[in-house]
């Protein structure tokens, strides 16, 4: 792999809002076409990571490269092949949905803008509708006008802040098929979701917790590196059980999921001790595939401790 | 409901300070800055006369609260380039003969030519030279002159209300209004312009695009300049056709000048725009703004009535400049050279402000 090839390739980056560290030292590389997700809970410096990397804002601490152009000081490169959609709708509602492309069009001095914005409008199957106002449109249609709106200056890397929060499962699937293709034709995505579906749907994954990068890796890898154990367990009293788990040494996780409970730790020879002591023969017991969900809930319960 | 009001208030610094701080401007500018009798007036004297008589009247007006003079000059095309230029307020010519006439009793004729653009400026004091000549001679007119007192005054005085001779009012008001109405729509427009950005969140895609800061505030500014020149030639049409405002001028020459202006109001709006952290406070800044160039730039009141701190602050304000310029231009039919000294203001102002601007503009979050 050459060095060419890091779309993203970053090392120590770091933010401080005042005395709060926001990003800590993260280092992050994304290859050229590769879907790369971001995950964390709200306020883990998702957003502001993904700012630093579009020159929005600038690193208090870090070096590398984006596009091959220096993150520090070459922010006006980036901004020209770089495509940034941000977590709130911000294009504007008082222009049309043509007026809207053609402006960003203008702005990124698209050759040919007549062609380029008339293909954009082609790919949202909106030529019907380009005179209505962007502010009209639902949420499931400004995502897209958003994403037709990044692409319209064919950039090489598209950074996506929760592009998919508020907008249905059929307009969500629609929406990462479409990203699939534009990542098969090269482009690179680095996509920050709460989802754990759409997390899956990429192909690396980086889990984000109070600035600090907790994991990351391919699914595979981030599941293997978890180093998680979980037995589902069926039968009655499901209640009562889930109560004389938690708290005992190695039980990490209780959670009920519909009729069945899922109990996971880290430590696997502790949660099997736990679980024997609780034995019930009504119930009946699974060893478990866990879940990214079960994952990252005990990566961030990690991350609390580390804080407190 | 009003608690929740009193603690979003409270949060709102900007909003807060301007809460205490328009009373406070208001109060000052309305309790101390405008007075409606303007003294200490600027005055050129003309005085073809060496007789003891000239001496006691000269010596009258200067006592007098109201005149102060400046230059003493025996040429008249000098007093009239003064009173063009707005350096004085009169001029008065005493005669040649003057003493002698006095002493015939024929009643010599002092003509007192006034700068009449802004007839609130010139009235008391006219008013107060008529008083002053009754009672002036007096003591200098004993034993059998003594029948030349009282009477009607044993001077008359011819006034010539130059630029505006039968003191209307609208003559000055209206081309005041120019920018006035300037001031107001031009700086709140843009006051708005990126803080209205910020707010609905386009900013952020705004930021994250190749566009530049100069080119953002240009491109804010340009569609505004024709929106002020708009503004600019309705007024011109009022003026002329409804109040019937004489335009001496060049129409050309203050639609260039107004271009500066409306820059400068421009790009305060920005510079206010970049430091407001809503709407709101854009508005509140450029009302801030908007006060004193009403009050204190000599629109409502009479410049040269306002204490000097108050006269400084007008100098600093565009409409201060503009105003002059624009009666300069309409009543007097001033030209380039006479406006000159009130156009390298006007241009400061503009470089300053418009720097503010593209300097307070941030191309990041940070």
């Amino acid at each position: 792999m050459s060095a060419t090839d890091l779309v993203i390739d970053v090392t120590g980056v770091t933010k401080r809002f005042g005395d709060k560290t926001v990003v800590n030292a993260i280092d992050l590389s994304v290859r050229r076409g590769e879907i790369y997700g971001f995950l964390g809970p709200n306020g883990s410096g998702k957003t502001t990571f993904i700012r630093m990397l579009c020159g929005l804002l600038t690193p208090d601490a870090g070096t590398g490269t984006c596009l091959g152009y220096d993150v520090l000081t070459q922010q006006a490169e980036i901004k020209c092949q770089v495509g940034y959609m941000t977590q709130r709708f911000s294009y504007y509602e008082d222009l049309s949905i043509r007026e809207n492309l053609d402006f960003i069009a203008r702005i990124y001095a698209v050759p040919d803008r007549a062609a380029a914005v008339e293909r954009s409008l082609v790919r949202l199957g909106l030529q019907n509708r380009s005179r209505q106002l962007a502010g009209q449109l639902s949420g499931g249609w400004k995502q897209r006008l958003a994403l037709a709106a990044c692409l319209i200056h064919s950039p090489k890397l598209l950074l996506l802040d929760e592009p998919t929060a508020g907008v249905d499962p059929k307009a969500r699937r629609e929406f990462w098929d479409e990203i699939h293709q534009l990542a098969a034709d090269g482009l690179t995505v680095l996509i920050t979701t709460h989802y754990m579906d759409e997390a899956e749907r990429c192909h690396r994954l980086a889990y984000l917790a109070y600035g600090n990068l907790l994991t990351r890796g391919t699914l595979a890898e981030v599941l293997a590196a978890a180093k998680l154990s979980t037995w589902t367990v069926t039968g009655p009293a499901l209640l009562e059980l889930a109560a004389a788990l938690r708290g005992r040494p190695g039980v990490e996780q209780v959670v009920a999921f519909g009729n069945t409970l899922h109990v996971s730790g880290r430590d696997a020879a502790k949660l099997e001790a736990a679980i024997a002591a609780c034995r019930d023969p009504r119930h009946e017991w699974t060893r478990a595939r866990s879940s990214l969900e079960d994952v990252f809930i005990s990566l961030m319960d990690g991350a609390k401790d580390n804080f407190a | 409901m009003v608690l929740k009001e009193f603690i979003q208030m409270k949060r709102d610094r900007v909003t807060f300070a301007m809460m205490v701080g328009i009373p406070l401007l208001q109060l000052m500018m309305f309790g101390f800055a405008i007075n409606s009798d303007p003294r200490h007036l600027p005055t050129a004297l003309r005085c073809a006369d060496q007789g003891p008589f000239a001496r006691t009247f000269i010596q009258a007006m200067r006592t007098s609260d109201y005149f102060v003079i400046v230059r003493e000059t025996a040429a008249e095309a000098e007093t009239q380039r003064l009173l063009q230029l707005g350096d004085v307020q009169f001029v008065i010519n005493i005669p040649v003969d003057f003493s002698h006439q006095l002493l015939r009793g024929e009643r010599p004729t002092v003509l007192i030519e006034a700068d009449a653009t802004d007839p609130a400026a010139t009235g008391p004091a006219l008013a107060a030279v008529n008083a002053l000549a009754g009672s002036v001679f007096n003591h200098d007119l004993p034993g059998p002159l003594a029948r030349l007192q009282g009477k009607a005054g044993p001077v008359d005085f011819e006034i010539h209300a130059q630029y505006n001779p039968e003191n209307i009012t609208q003559y000055n008001v209206v081309p005041g209004l120019m920018g006035v109405v300037l001031t107001m729509t031009m700086v709140i427009i843009t006051a708005l312009a990126i803080t209205r950005e910020r707010e609905r969140g386009t900013m952020e895609n705004l930021l994250a695009t190749p566009v530049r800061p100069f080119e953002v505030i240009v491109g804010k500014i340009l569609p505004y300049i024709a929106v002020g020149y708009i503004q600019v030639t309705l007024i011109l049409v009022a003026a002329r056709f409804v109040f019937n405002v004489p335009m001496v001028g060049s129409l050309l020459l203050l639609y260039v000048v107004a271009l500066l202006f409306i820059g400068a109001n421009l790009a305060v709006g920005i510079t206010f725009s970049t430091l407001a952290k809503n709407q709101l406070q854009a508005v509140q800044m450029a009302f801030f703004f908007f006060l004193p160039s009403i009050l204190l730039s000599g629109f409502m009141f009479p410049f040269r009535g306002m204490p000097d701190w108050a006269q400084a602050v007008g100098s600093c304000l565009p409409n201060t400049h503009f105003l002059r310029i624009v009666r300069g231009i309409l009543l007097k039919g001033n030209g380039l050279a006479e406006i000159t000294p009130e156009l390298w203001p006007l241009l400061l102002f503009l470089a300053v402000a418009m720097t503010i601007g593209v300097k307070r503009y941030r191309q990041t979050l940070d």
